[in-house]
């Protein structure tokens, strides 16, 4: 049995991993819908069979994110959440548009499949949109100002940018001719406002959060620290550089992009994670005033201790499954 | 302007009615996809393989639509009532934790190799993926009901400073009205699924479809219809009796019982007139309620007077048992009176076929009217004793919840449509094929 202290650091941290998994997970699949072409069937059709296996199981580390905030810190789920109500529901409306449409597009009359995929590219930005706009808005500690809200848009355009490259890097890695030359050049764009986009958001949290500044300049662990920023834009320049070359030898490292993408996500939250740690309503809660029952956690904790490895472990297999290149997607 | 309360209560019971439409179907469909798969393998006859095509597809649809509802609602625990989490979460949270962690990873992820792998795993090892989604589905279900049924039956914690706290988690998962809300439900999913398997299969018969598939799938789910049915009755008696037990405020609304009486009737129909504390137009049988209820024709049986301010509003509670109750009644007269048909004449008339078509989604009829039997019937608590509704609302501004509410209702009502004319549509679009498909069925690339 875990004292209150261990459990809130333990759901803090599987909290943490469900974020960063999400992000990485969805984000690919989000920004493959926000990368549909217009009008192109066939391109649409490769680029959707390459999530198709995977979206549902995605999103699902969205439910146990939220979950764990609900069970774990629950009155820290209820400030969060009644904050941020409407883009809340605006990126659950999104989330339901892109997950029908998904399923319709594939089974409606030929003449809709075109109106479906204009959903899925839709509910795809809607979502994105609205994570970055909560994203935003929680960094501002959920103030109402004009500069909140505009940071929050800001915020918002640059999780749309983050999950476009990530899906970018996706389907240079499941793709091959026409449709992955196309991915690495939405892959450059992407990259390069990404890296503008973390750049800023590198300055100015900081500049507007003092202890910011203190956790992060402050020796010794700026040691430790300071090195993670350049190793984040060291991969970005890395990738750019590496592009140009894949677009010549497209069979050579096509899962690069893909690991870099990846990797970067995982700095950047960490940095964000660390900003804030331990609070988890900025600047009011720590995890360890909102924890609920540590009977509740340390009954929880077994499914934890078994479940989560196991879950990981078929999670693996199924990618394992679905390995390598694309093929048409078809269960009839 | 309607307040927040009121509209965030009419916002999840929209919401949590739209979701369970689909649940219901998956749960035991999948089962029945499980079914089709094995006898597959077993015979290796194409016609279950057609069979499990067919209704794979309408499965990947329903779940979709499952999923995505669902998520809606996780939000809303926290977003619209904040009080629910605050004083019961320490019950609440851990059930919903384990369905996420030991039902939601496993479906999601297993049902992209059940989808798309039939040609990437091995034969065995797609047959076992159907398995596990079924399982899964079963699961979530396990988890959610157990959450439902102490939210009615609450055991096993104890209240320190308004606060439930665990004290015995046995007795929290399997609290007493447990065990039979979740066959209650189980069946309800069974028949659900039975009902829109054969209302499509006949559909696709009327149309003209000439192939083996829809027969054999119109036999196999009118004879799990005819099992059901009946069964159904009669687990749904049990739960009433322990409803009796346990929520006699619930069962007095049911039967329109306004004050405690000895050999009460049994009310087939009226019209409950809740200001002047009686029945209007009742047509009843005299001691009949007693008898079902106590069996005994001359016992006691509380009524409604007993729970002053604390029972539920008695109209929906009573109409809404009289349609599932009626409901049920037909699918026994119609699943036992068809399979027997069936069984004589080898076939069923176009009238017989028609009338299945019409009864495609009685089973989502009866599964809501009996839904809101048991949660409105549990009014005005959320928690049975513990925790009242109003006590657990939001302090949103009633302009946000009503913008959201608008928009999820009109997204309900365009997605419901959709739905079912998709389902409609696939099954037409499937009576042109041919059975030339046979030569692919056991090599082909996309078998």
């Amino acid at each position: 049995m875990l004292n209150a202290e261990q459990l809130a650091l333990l759901f803090a941290g599987l909290m943490a991993l469900a974020i960063l998994v999400y992000a990485i997970l969805d984000g690919y699949d989000l920004g493959v819908g926000m990368l549909l072409p217009n009008q192109e069937q066939d391109k649409a059709d490769t680029m959707i069979a390459s999530i198709g296996p995977f979206w549902d199981a995605n999103e699902t580390w969205l439910v146990l994110a939220v979950g764990l905030v609900l069970i774990a810190f629950p009155l820290a789920h209820s400030v969060i959440l009644q904050a941020l109500y409407l883009p809340a529901s605006f990126m659950l409306v999104g989330l339901i548009l892109r997950g029908v449409a998904f399923d319709f597009r594939a089974k409606a009359k030929s003449k809709r499949k075109d109106m479906w995929d204009k959903v899925f590219k839709g509910g795809s930005y809607l979502t994105s949109f609205s994570q970055g706009y909560m994203l935003g808005s929680y960094v501002m500690g959920f103030e109402t100002t004009i500069v909140a809200h505009l940071f929050s848009i800001l915020s918002g355009i640059g999780v749309v940018t983050a999950y476009r490259f990530i899906g970018a890097a996706w389907l240079i890695m499941k793709t091959t001719g026409e449709l992955q030359q196309q991915a690495i050049h939405w892959c450059q764009t992407a990259l390069r406002v990404s890296a503008i986009g973390i750049a800023l958001v590198s300055i100015v949290n900081p500049i507007i959060h003092p202890n910011v500044l203190a956790l992060w300049f402050e020796l010794p662990m700026a040691l430790v620290l300071l090195p993670m920023p350049m190793i984040c834009f060291g991969l970005l320049v890395l990738l750019e550089l590496t592009l140009p070359k894949l677009a010549q030898r497209p069979e050579q490292g096509a899962w690069l992009p893909f690991a870099i993408a990846a990797m970067v996500f995982c700095l950047c939250f960490f940095g964000l994670a660390y900003s804030f740690f331990p609070y988890v309503v900025p600047g009011k809660l720590t995890i360890f005033e909102t924890l609920s029952a540590p009977e509740s956690l340390n009954f929880l904790m077994f499914g934890v201790v078994f479940v989560v490895p196991t879950i990981i472990a078929y999670t693996l297999y199924s990618y394992r499954v679905f390995w390598g290149k694309v093929t048409p997607l078809s269960y009839y | 302007m309607l307040d927040t309360l009121l509209l965030s209560r009419i916002q999840f019971a929209a919401n949590i009615s739209f979701h369970i439409l689909f649940p219901t179907i998956t749960i035991a469909l999948g089962w029945f996809l499980v079914f089709f798969k094995w006898r597959y393998d077993k015979t290796s006859h194409p016609v279950w393989l057609r069979a499990y095509r067919f209704w794979v597809k309408i499965f990947a649809l329903t779940f979709a639509l499952g999923v995505v509802s669902g998520i809606t609602m996780s939000f809303q625990f926290g977003t619209n009532w904040p009080g629910f989490m605050e004083r019961v979460g320490n019950i609440a949270g851990p059930l919903l934790g384990y369905e996420v962690l030991t039902a939601f990873f496993m479906e999601a992820t297993f049902l992209g190799i059940m989808l798309f792998g039939m040609n990437r795993v091995p034969n065995k090892v797609h047959t076992l993926a159907c398995l596990i989604v079924a399982v899964g589905t079963t699961l979530s279900a396990f988890w959610i009901l157990s959450l439902n049924s102490w939210m009615q039956t609450p055991t096993g914690f104890e209240l320190r400073d308004g606060v439930a706290y665990p004290t015995d988690w046995l007795a929290i998962i399997f609290n007493p009205s447990f065990p039979y809300r979740f066959f209650h439900m189980l069946l309800a999913s069974g028949l659900t699924a039975s009902f829109l398997i054969a209302g499509v299969s006949a559909y696709r018969l009327l149309q003209g479809d000439n192939k083996q598939a829809p027969r054999l799938t119109l036999k196999v789910a009118l004879t799990v219809a005819a099992i059901l049915a009946p069964l159904q009755a009669f687990v749904g008696d049990l739960h009433g009796l322990n409803t009796l037990e346990h929520q006699p405020q619930k069962i007095a609304a049911m039967e329109g019982i306004w004050h405690t009486e000895k050999g009460a009737p049994l009310v087939l129909f009226a019209i409950p007139n809740e200001k002047e504390q009686r029945n209007d137009f009742a047509i009843s049988i005299p001691n009949g309620a007693s008898l079902i209820l106590t069996h005994h024709h001359d016992g006691e049986l509380k009524g409604l007077n007993e729970f002053p301010n604390a029972h539920p509003p008695v109209k929906p509670v009573f109409f809404g048992f009289r349609i599932m109750v009626g409901m049920g009644m037909l699918m026994i007269l119609v699943a036992v009176g068809l399979r027997w048909q069936l069984h004589r004449k080898q076939t069923l008339a176009p009238w017989q076929l028609k009338t299945l078509v019409a009864m495609s989604f009685s089973g989502w009829l009866a599964t809501l009217a009996g839904w809101y039997v048991t949660e409105i019937g549990r009014q005005p608590y959320l928690v049975s004793g513990v925790l009242r509704v109003e006590e657990a609302v939001t302090k949103l501004a009633s302009e946000n919840v009503a913008i959201t509410l608008t928009m999820y209702l009109t997204l309900y009502a365009v997605l419901l449509v959709v739905y079912i004319r998709t389902l409609f549509f696939t099954a037409k679009k499937s009576v042109g094929v041919e059975e030339y498909e046979q030569t692919q069925l056991t090599g082909g690339k996309y078998a």
